[in-house]
């Protein structure tokens, strides 16, 4: 290999690299100094995604299973950034006593499924693109099992294995279909042949299945709601944050690629999907009490919501699809790491825990209110653009009543939303939550998110770039 | 220096964030230091920009970033630097420093002075913005922006329920004509596909003169400065509006906000020339609304209401300027009455401060040798906007009766007559507080602090001279400002120079002086019956004439529109509320709502945590999705 290659799978060999520089200083630190893993982990991934904003080349590596663009490098480094808030904002938990000996593992388990998830976004063929799936999914499960003591924690671990596996198994089978048919599997070639035969069909709707459990779309989402509440906070909110925008970014390409050709088949599908999505999510996070749950549905709504800009199959989706995808890492993020904070200190995590919220922790409730905000679409906050750029891609196709149904399902999530503003800023409570003293970290990751939220709101030069970017596909 | 321009406007909104933000913390007068500061800065960055452009007769336009970009649209934040924005930025920056510093003198002692600092620097940003911008958008959030200021400062003393009221008036009137900028900025984007000026100005050479589009969008343009200029009809929030500090009445509602609509107006010129009809309905309204508010002003006995007519009034005479074209007029009287006017309600302001909250004239008389600086500075101001040669309102009025007569006579002498009752009703205002009464016993009164008076002083200075800048050509000066604002208007005034016709210099010697020798007949007039005389204005509860009774009363504006408009709505509203909203969306919204909830809460029985269930309903989920494509 020589050393341009190296450049172009940088992002990939450079997070391989800190894996084992943390497993190594796991190794060499005492065991009562533990903690210092903390600060070299996420000094060393600062690095990483600090060097992935330098410019490289695209280019193809392995014969066409690997293959590194623009577009490509834009993904890895939204998912970097966001990887890189998660981490931040899982400090003040990590520090925890009875997680003491298991620092690294986090770690550890969160590059990989890091690692899986870059190769995944480059890959060329379905060879590449299943063994970066499956690499971004099973540390995951056992990230779900953290803390194995608590019988929840233990309990999403195995859901997530039992489902993923069943979903792996289906996409799996749709695959060696693809194979059977096409003779290949490479996505060019497989494009290049790919028709409207019943086996085809069949094919691509077992990938789909397989797909549509990964970013939770109704009705393959049953998993989703258990696991999140089980898994710890942090996790839950990786889990919805980055691996859904991971799922989310290689089902796009491989849409638009390989099933390009199907392009009327799957998108009535996705409507369809993207109606339910949206509906049921709603419908379910009204009923929520505990905030990890309501968080988790309100992810699978904003999932239906992201098939309204991926049906359109133009340079168009593409650049609603990414751009809301870094504005949902953002908002979603501000709004989990709120929630774990005062879970990690409190243990609190129900709605009636926020009654009066705003009185004990005026900074922190601006911030969920502004995460919030930005989750229902509000303008002039990022998450206002965001959908707007969805709506309009799926008004592009013609589709005016999803899109209506649309803005009527983002009505209902901002009833929701505000149900929780409405418990934080006018409800009072004999009992409200004491004063947090966040630490530096919390803070950063706080801050991060808003200024995220408002720049990329403000700043359509982003929006430019994108879609600059997006006509590669 | 034109590149920093944006440091201008971020500065007074630096000063408002630092203040807002120590809201509980700064003591004393810190925070009226750090306003004032802040616009001091931007009026020397403005100076700087304004020799710049004076002396290189350049403009430029200064591009922040893009802000919308979308498909076709493209919107960016930017600022347009000429002749016309510069000089608006003089008179901001400079005029609003002074109005700043005389502030922290005025509103010492007050609970809400951190507050009120943090509104006026708002303001100022506003403000800045509005005359800044270079394309309508950002113009209308300057407009906006303002607005809010305004009713901030007006209901600035909130726990009086009258003054909420003045400040909700302001608002609202101010909402109608701003719906008309609003759609004729909608109207503008749809026939020219932009909102930046010199695109549009560029583009405005297609149209014919006397094109219906251009008409209907200079009416829904003007309808926006109706609002914000105080014009008849919606001129009644102005006096209302004097229920805020002094300070903000001369900064706000006399010298920046209030012109908004006149700059506006001199702004889009190159539109407005295009419609004749527009431009006459523009003169008609303004001499209308000069004369009528003059009249009201006569017999007035608060002392800033009578302020706040006269603005009312001037402010219609720099709308018949615009409607006889003579825009260079109306900008130069604009900047003229921004040093006067700001100058008579600090004066005014220095008054009321020295007897401690009296506004009624009736109770005042004899305050000449009490308050010397503040009666003299409050002379000059009268004088300067009574239009008595040398001071600078003799200037611009005069350039304003040039172009009017040059149009049509009547409108010159109407404008005549207004510029009388100017003079009458100022001369009566000076003479009433200030010459004593032998009947009345001695006031107890004292003279305002160094950081009033000075600022005073200087805009005394200033309202004497600034009619150095348009002397005109027949006394040998060489029309400065004209000569300055000429790229702006020349085009225009080109256009509107072909039905006019041409005066000579005799004739406009003669126009000249006329007004002068009557100005001084009712100066005279004035001292016989006020000092004289020695007459007052009657006790509110006491009969009047019929006709001065109609004046005192306002005309009935308020009275005709609270019939007219404000019951019918109140009503409309009480049905709205009761039957419709009460009776018929409510329980709809209920019903939906119940409807979702229940939903959710049958639904939610299929999330029963088994996983050999969540299995099944994938693969069941497959087998609907595979029937549903395969053989549908």
């Amino acid at each position: 290999m020589r050393l341009e290659n190296f450049l172009i799978m940088r992002q990939e060999l450079l997070l391989t690299l800190v894996a084992l520089i943390v497993l190594i200083a796991d190794l060499a630190i005492k065991d009562d100094k533990k903690r210092i893993v903390i600060p070299i982990s996420i000094v060393l991934f600062f690095l990483v995604t600090v060097a992935g904003f330098i410019p490289a080349s695209e280019g193809i590596l392995f014969g066409g299973m690997y293959k590194s663009t623009a577009l490509t490098i834009l993904m890895k480094n939204i998912l970097n950034v966001g990887v890189l808030i998660v981490f931040i904002q899982s400090v003040t938990w990590l520090k925890r006593d009875d997680l003491q000996n298991k620092i690294s593992e986090y770690f550890i388990l969160i590059v990989s499924t890091l690692i899986g998830m870059n190769f995944m976004i480059s890959s060329g063929d379905f060879l590449m693109f299943y063994l970066g799936l499956e690499t971004a999914t099973i540390p995951i499960a056992a990230l779900a099992a953290y803390e194995k003591f608590k019988a929840k924690s233990a309990e999403a671990g195995i859901k997530l294995i039992l489902s993923s596996a069943l979903s792996s198994g289906i996409l799996l089978y749709g695959l060696s279909m693809i194979y059977g048919t096409t003779g290949s599997i490479y996505f060019a070639d497989v494009a290049a042949s790919f028709g409207n035969t019943p086996l085809h069909v069949l094919a691509f709707i077992f990938f789909f299945a397989g797909m549509a459990f990964k970013i939770s779309l109704v009705p393959f989402h049953l998993w989703t709601a258990d696991v999140y509440e089980g898994a710890p906070i942090n996790v839950t909110s990786y889990l919805s944050v980055i691996s859904k925008g991971a799922a989310v970014f290689i089902f796009t390409i491989i849409l638009y690629t390989v099933f390009s050709q199907i392009a009327y088949l799957w998108r009535e599908l996705l409507v369809i999907i993207s109606l339910l999505t949206m509906t049921v999510g709603n419908l379910f996070a009204i009923r929520q009490q505990n905030l990890k749950r309501f968080l988790a549905f309100s992810s699978i709504a904003q999932a239906g919501f992201i098939l309204l800009g991926i049906l359109d199959g133009s340079v168009l989706g593409m650049t609603s699809t990414v751009y809301f995808v870094m504005i949902y890492i953002f908002s979603n993020l501000g709004a989990f790491g709120v929630v774990a904070a005062v879970s990690n200190m409190t243990n609190k995590e129900n709605m009636d825990d926020y009654n009066g919220f705003y009185r004990t922790n005026p900074k922190l409730s601006l911030v969920m209110m502004l995460s919030l905000f930005s989750l229902a679409g509000i303008p002039p906050v990022a998450g206002f653009f965001g959908k707007f750029f969805l709506f309009t891609a799926a008004a592009h196709q013609g589709y005016y009543m999803l899109v209506l149904v649309a803005v009527l399902n983002a009505t209902i999530s901002l009833y929701y939303y505000l149900l929780l503003i409405k418990a934080m800023f006018i409800n009072t409570s004999d009992n409200p939550i004491a004063r947090i003293n966040s630490d530096f970290s919390t803070k950063l990751g706080l801050i991060i998110c808003v200024v995220g939220i408002f720049v990329i709101g403000f700043a359509s030069p982003l929006y430019e770039l994108i879609r600059s970017l997006s006509f590669g596909f | 220096m034109i590149e920093y321009i944006w440091l201008v406007p971020l500065l007074p909104l630096i000063g408002f964030l630092l203040i807002a933000f120590n809201f509980k913390r700064f003591q004393g007068s810190v925070s009226g230091i750090i306003a004032s500061s802040a616009i001091f800065v931007s009026f020397i960055i403005s100076l700087i920009v304004f020799i710049e452009i004076y002396s290189s007769k350049q403009t430029a336009t200064v591009q922040l970033f893009h802000w919308i970009k979308f498909n076709k649209i493209d919107i960016s934040f930017s600022f347009l630097i000429d002749q016309l924005s510069t000089l608006m930025l003089m008179i901001i920056t400079g005029v609003g420093f002074l109005i700043h510093v005389y502030s922290i003198g005025y509103m010492k002692g007050d609970s809400g002075f951190n507050r009120f600092f943090s509104y006026m620097n708002l303001f100022v940003f506003f403000m800045l913005l509005l005359v800044l911008g270079s394309n309508y958008l950002i113009m209308f959030i300057g407009w906006e922006g303002v607005g809010l200021c305004s009713y901030l400062l007006i209901g600035f003393w909130f726990k009086k329920h009258e003054n909420n009221n003045a400040a909700k008036k302001a608002f609202i009137m101010n909402r109608i004509g701003d719906l008309g900028f609003l759609l004729g900025i909608f109207m503008l984007y749809y026939y020219f596909g932009t909102l930046n000026f010199n695109g549009i100005f560029f583009q405005a050479h297609m149209f014919t003169i006397g094109n219906p589009t251009i008409t209907i969008i200079t009416l829904l343009l003007f309808v926006g400065a109706i609002g914000k200029s105080a014009q008849i009809p919606l001129f009644t929030w102005l006096p209302d509006a004097m229920a805020g500090p002094t300070p903000v009445s001369a900064l706000i509602h006399a010298a920046t906000m209030v012109t908004a609509g006149i700059y506006m107006i001199a702004r889009s010129n190159v539109l407005f020339v295009l419609s004749p009809i527009t431009l006459l309905i523009i003169a008609i309204v303004g001499i209308t609304t000069a004369l009528l508010a003059g009249g009201i002003a006569i017999f007035q006995t608060d002392i800033k209401k009578v302020l706040a007519y006269s603005t009312v009034s001037q402010l219609g005479f720099m709308f018949l300027a615009l409607g006889v074209g003579a825009f260079t007029g109306a900008m130069f009287h604009l900047t003229t009455h921004a040093f006067f006017k700001a100058l008579l309600f600090l004066a005014a302001g220095s008054v009321i401060h020295a007897l401690n909250g009296e506004q009624d004239i009736r109770k005042m008389g004899g305050l000449k040798n009490k308050i010397p600086i503040t009666f003299f500075t409050f002379l000059i101001g009268t004088i300067a906007i009574s239009g008595i040669p040398p001071f600078s309102g003799f200037f611009s009025k005069d350039m304003i009766l040039i172009g009017a007569f040059e149009a049509n006579s009547i409108f010159w002498i109407i404008a005549v007559i207004v510029s009388l009752m100017t003079t009458f009703y100022m001369f009566r205002l000076l003479y009433i507080v200030f010459w004593k009464r032998s009947n009345k016993e001695d006031l107890h009164a004292h003279e305002s602090p160094k950081n009033m008076t000075i600022p005073l002083m200087i805009l005394a200075v200033l309202s004497v001279l600034a009619g150095a800048f348009g002397i005109p050509l027949v006394f040998g000066g060489n029309d400065i400002i004209g000569n300055f604002l000429s790229p702006i208007f020349t085009e225009s005034t080109n256009i509107i120079k072909i039905n006019a016709h041409e005066i000579s210099h005799n004739t406009e010697l003669l126009l000249m002086f006329i007004p002068v020798i009557f100005v001084f007949v009712v100066v005279y007039l004035a001292y016989y019956v006020y000092v004289k005389q020695k007459k007052l204005p009657e006790a509110d509860n006491q009969k009047r004439p019929f006709f001065s009774n109609i004046f005192f009363k306002k005309l009935y504006f308020d009275e005709i529109y609270n019939a007219l408009f404000v019951k019918p709505a109140l009503w409309l509203s009480d049905f709205l509320h009761n039957i419709i909203e009460l009776k018929v969306i409510d329980r709809m919204v209920n019903q939906a709502g119940n409807l979702v909830v229940w939903t959710g809460k049958t639904i939610r029985y299929i999330q029963t945590g088994n996983v050999g269930f969540y299995l099944f309903a994938m693969v069941i989920s497959i087998i609907l999705i595979l029937i549903f494509k395969l053989f549908i």
